[in-house]
């Protein structure tokens, strides 16, 4: 597999308990170091590719999650980390605890693992790579599609 | 007068790696109030206690936070030893120094990477996340988890450690302690890290101690008060005076940290000496009854740990009060007058960690 652009990442920590959010610093950091491929941790979601989320979500971190969600322009793809973010895990019978990041915003990869270790994190976001490769593919051809439809309708006009 | 407006500050914001939202309150420049709100990490595991059993539960209190997920452990562990009246053997009491250590100092070394990527210092964030790779490396061949060690139970440790791998540890972290100090150096004695925190966020040792803060913050007011000094553990037996210094601004609190990097270092140097042989755990049985307070010095300061038990299998009450939540009043009280670009500074010299605070 080849990457033709850096993707970014951004990550939010819905209800970790740390043990996964600083797994993925240090999956950017020396020794595992993704930043060598372009891959850098950003802090606006208007400029991120891959949302990492950890942790399950509560009440008052879904909006939060939703809301950075949408502020991430298309294609994105979303990556769960840790089983906290998949399922709710050890903390699944907590009374503020809804669930997985899935309960809010559709996910694509999830990262198993408590706390999941920076070998799988790193997995998990060359298996994003690919469906953010796929999706972007889509996109373009979609686009390429709606700007014929849209000359189509132009000419259809001017001959009016 | 200036104008007056209100800043939204997280709960995503790209030096924070956990969400705390704060409103600040600006005049021009300046931060005239800061109104943090908190509940983006309440999850409520005081009260899974009903739920599950007091054996199991240490494996939830290690994931009250990650950072310092085993000294969570341990006081969890020690508190219901002592309701139960449990004699620990010595060198489980030993192994749970070394590795309380350990902590420490991957702690401490994450915080002054945070720390210089707040102030826009690339180089030494990576090179202190470099050092604590190091540190991680040791745990997870004497524990087999890199952050959830998993390695605490109550009535001992699950793992031991034998001499052999014991001088090896020493001997590993005195060759990193040279490399560390490289880094730390810098800490110290660059020009554009002391213009960055010098005389920023001052909180002086009277005031720091009326609003109850612990630990770091603590000792950079000039206060010698560390939790390790009660001698639990292996602490009673360890030679070590509490880390302290004069000024109470953010440059002290950072040199506080540096400092107890190379002490716990120390530490854990003394205790592989001193470490007795025989056990490492004991057998458990029966359910605790009473009631115990518990305290430990995590990296971040003192935690609180309040365990009720009837008697049965599950406990009734479990309560913490975590070094950060004692924290807080002092950084609100820091950041009223302070400059809107020493913020971050402020809020991460007291090294936060939002997961704790809110359980
Ligand atoms: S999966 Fe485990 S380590 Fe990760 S956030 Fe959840 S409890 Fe913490």
């Amino acid at each position: 597999m080849f990457l033709r652009k850096s993707p970014w990442i951004i990550h939010y920590d819905a209800t970790s308990c740390n043990g996964c959010d600083i797994e993925v610093v240090a999956s950017l950091t020396p020794l595992y170091d993704l930043e060598r491929f372009g891959i850098i941790n950003m802090g606006n979601p208007k400029h991120a590719d891959i949302f990492v989320v950890t942790g399950s979500v509560n009440p008052s971190s879904s909006a939060v999650v939703r809301n950075i969600y949408d502020q991430m322009p298309n294609p994105k793809v979303v990556v769960a980390v840790g089983i906290c973010a998949t399922s709710g895990g050890i903390f699944r019978e907590c009374y503020n605890v809804l669930g997985g990041i899935d309960k809010v915003i559709p996910v694509d990869v999830y990262v198993p693992g408590c706390a999941a270790r920076p070998e799988s994190i790193i997995d998990g976001i060359v298996k994003a790579l690919d469906i953010l490769e796929q999706r972007s593919r889509e996109f373009k051809k979609l686009r390429v599609e709606s700007q014929r439809q849209e000359k189509k309708l132009r000419r259809y006009r001017l001959n009016d | 007068m200036a104008q007056r407006n209100i800043i939204p500050f997280g709960p995503q914001h790209p030096v924070l790696p956990e969400p705390i939202h704060l409103d600040l309150v600006t005049e021009d420049e300046t931060v005239v109030e800061a109104i943090p709100s908190i509940g983006f990490v309440h999850r409520g595991l005081e009260k899974l206690v009903e739920k599950k059993d007091y054996q199991e539960f240490v494996y939830v209190a290690e994931r009250i936070c990650g950072i310092c997920s085993f000294m969570h452990g341990m006081t969890y562990c020690q508190a219901v030893e002592e309701i139960m009246g449990l004699d620990v053997p010595p060198r489980a009491l030993y192994l749970r120094t070394v590795w309380a250590e350990l902590s420490r100092i991957h702690s401490h070394l994450m915080w002054l990477g945070l720390a210089a990527d707040a102030f826009g210092f690339e180089s030494l964030f990576m090179n202190c996340w470099r050092h604590r790779e190091g540190v991680l490396d040791i745990i997870e061949a004497t524990t087999g988890g890199r952050v959830i060690f998993g390695s605490c139970k109550i009535g001992g440790v699950r793992r031991d450690i034998d001499d052999g791998t014991m001088k090896g540890i020493v001997k590993k972290l005195e060759t990193m302690a040279s490399e560390i100090r490289r880094s730390t150096d810098v800490f110290l004695n660059d020009y554009s890290v002391q213009h960055r925190l010098k005389g920023v966020g001052v909180i002086d040792g009277e005031e720091a101690h009326r609003l109850g803060t612990v630990g770091p913050v603590l000792r950079a007011s000039g206060i010698a008060m560390d939790a390790r000094k009660i001698g639990y553990a292996a602490y009673r037996d360890l030679k070590f005076e509490p880390v302290i210094e004069k000024d109470g601004d953010c440059y002290s609190r950072c040199r506080v940290r540096v400092r107890e990097v190379f002490q716990s270092i120390e530490l854990i140097a003394q205790a592989a000496q001193k470490i007795p042989p025989g056990e490492t755990e004991i057998r458990v049985t029966g359910a605790p009854e009473g009631e115990y307070f518990s305290r430990v010095e995590q990296p971040r300061g003192e935690v609180i740990y309040y365990v009720k038990a009837d008697g049965t299998k599950n406990l009734k009450r479990f309560r913490v009060r975590t070094p950060t939540f004692a924290n807080l009043p002092a950084m609100v009280k820091m950041l009223k007058g302070a400059g809107l670009a020493d913020v971050p500074n402020i809020i991460l010299t007291i090294d936060p960690c939002i997961s704790c605070v809110e359980r």
